[in-house]
């Protein structure tokens, strides 16, 4: 049987990248996006940037989903993004969430995140957008 | 469609984005008849380990020991980790990985998570193809994970060579030990967390009614033996026992697991034919009113003679 692309789940990696242990944010989403019908693959807290690309690749994830509360993201997102790239994702969705000022989300807009969630924002939201902008390939 | 053929000679090459795409097409169904063939035919025998056991057992921390153990004598190891699907939404939440992230980064590894998409045996519908891809890219051993196991999701023991089942000291008494399902299918027990008060008896029970004589299954008694994956006691030992098992190389054993190989391709070329069937439409409306019973639909789907 040949599975019909738009019904096969969409495949997201939920990481906590740096150093903040605060990861009940990052589980309700994963929780969340699970009764949304995602596939959520769920790294955990203190990643590095190559680990987060790494697991992205083997794992063959439309979306990347980064919770950050630390205030580090202007240093660890782009650099996500970069190694992300630089392993030729080029069509997988990196996206972000947590506590991030809004002087910086233009930033980390024009550094290839390509949207950044604040407190405040439904699970309904963020899987809608995910199924809106996550990749579809044959 | 995919290029399948390129995307397997990519992947051999090390190219680790073209095996996890090919892992990908092959969960998702998109590859055709030709491809899968050429996927067996790419096969380099590697060793097929089931790790198995409840939910909480320290599945994944033990395959993550094992993984480092393995490295160390200069193996390449790939790890299908499945987790269940949500029966009602279809989504899932796969966290194997978070325990064996002291891997990434290294090129020698291979972790994928797989949710199960329905299946019920503990594994899902393609898991044997996606572990054939591991093993035509290159890795040896192709560790299975299965999902949390309770009693009967014993489907693992008909495609893995070596299958390990993991208990944790406060698995219960001896009569959990006797009872049918998924101690039966055990090529090792490994009694997990055997840093916690009552793991001695715990294998020691499990070891005294598995050799239990009498019954008509002629199968030696798994040798049981006794792990923490934190702090790595023990993993060495159970590393060697899962070799050594491959070593022996039971011929009933690889004939029982090609008959399952046979079993899955039949079930999924009859199904494809079937489903394809100009016919099928028509089939399924006759069924739903009664007026054909579901074997002959079937027999005529598939061209039987009735």
């Amino acid at each position: 049987m040949t599975a019909d692309a738009s019904a096969r789940p969409i495949r997201v990696l939920l990481a906590k990248p740096g150093l903040d242990g605060h990861d009940r944010g990052a589980k309700v989403l994963a929780r969340g996006l699970r009764d949304e019908g995602f596939e959520v693959i769920y790294t955990g807290l203190r990643q590095t940037p190559e680990m987060v690309a790494d697991a992205a690749e083997q794992e063959d994830v439309d979306v990347v989903g980064l919770s950050i509360l630390s205030g580090a993201h202007m240093t660890l997102l782009p650099r996500i993004v970069e190694l992300v790239r630089a392993k030729g994702l080029d069509d997988v969705l990196v996206a972000a969430g947590g506590i991030i000022p809004d002087a910086d989300v233009a930033k980390l807009k024009a550094a290839g995140v390509a949207e950044v969630f604040g407190p405040g924002t439904t699970i309904g939201q963020v899987a809608t957008y995910f199924r809106e902008h996550a990749r579809r390939r044959a | 469609m995919p290029d399948l053929a390129e995307r397997l000679r990519n992947a051999q090459g090390g190219d680790r984005r073209a095996l996890a795409r090919l892992l990908t097409d092959l969960e998702n169904e998109t590859v055709d008849m030709a491809g899968r063939r050429a996927l067996f035919a790419a096969g380099r025998d590697a060793h097929l380990v089931g790790i198995t056991g409840p939910p909480g057992s320290g599945k994944s921390t033990l395959v993550n020991a094992l993984i480092a153990s393995w490295r160390g004598q200069g193996r390449r190891v790939a790890v299908l980790a499945v987790d269940p699907s949500s029966p009602l939404t279809g989504g899932a939440i796969m966290g194997d990985r978070i325990r064996m992230m002291d891997h990434v980064g290294d090129d020698g590894v291979f972790v994928r998570s797989m949710a199960s998409r329905g299946a019920l045996g503990g594994l899902a519908a393609t898991t044997w193809l996606t572990a054939a891809a591991l093993d035509a890219a290159g890795y040896d051993p192709v560790v299975i994970e299965t999902v949390g196991a309770g009693q009967s999701e014993v489907e693992i023991a008909s495609l893995a060579e070596t299958t390990v089942v993991v208990e944790v000291p406060e698995m219960g008494d001896e009569v959990q030990a006797i009872k049918a399902g998924l101690l039966e299918i055990a090529d090792l027990i490994v009694v997990n967390k055997g840093d916690r008060p009552g793991a001695d008896r715990a294998a020691r029970q499990l070891k005294a009614m598995l050799s239990t004589a009498g019954g008509r299954v002629a199968r030696p008694a798994p040798p049981v033996l006794m792990t923490t994956a934190t702090s790595g006691e023990g993993v060495e030992g159970l590393r060697d026992a899962i070799d050594a098992h491959r070593a022996q190389r039971d011929p009933e054993r690889a004939r029982a697991r090609a008959a399952g190989l046979i079993r899955r391709a039949l079930a999924n070329r009859a199904q494809a034919r079937a489903v394809e069937s100009s016919a099928w439409d028509d089939a399924v409306t006759a069924v739903a009113e009664h007026r054909e019973d579901p074997f002959s639909a079937a027999d005529r789907l598939l061209g039987f003679d009735q």
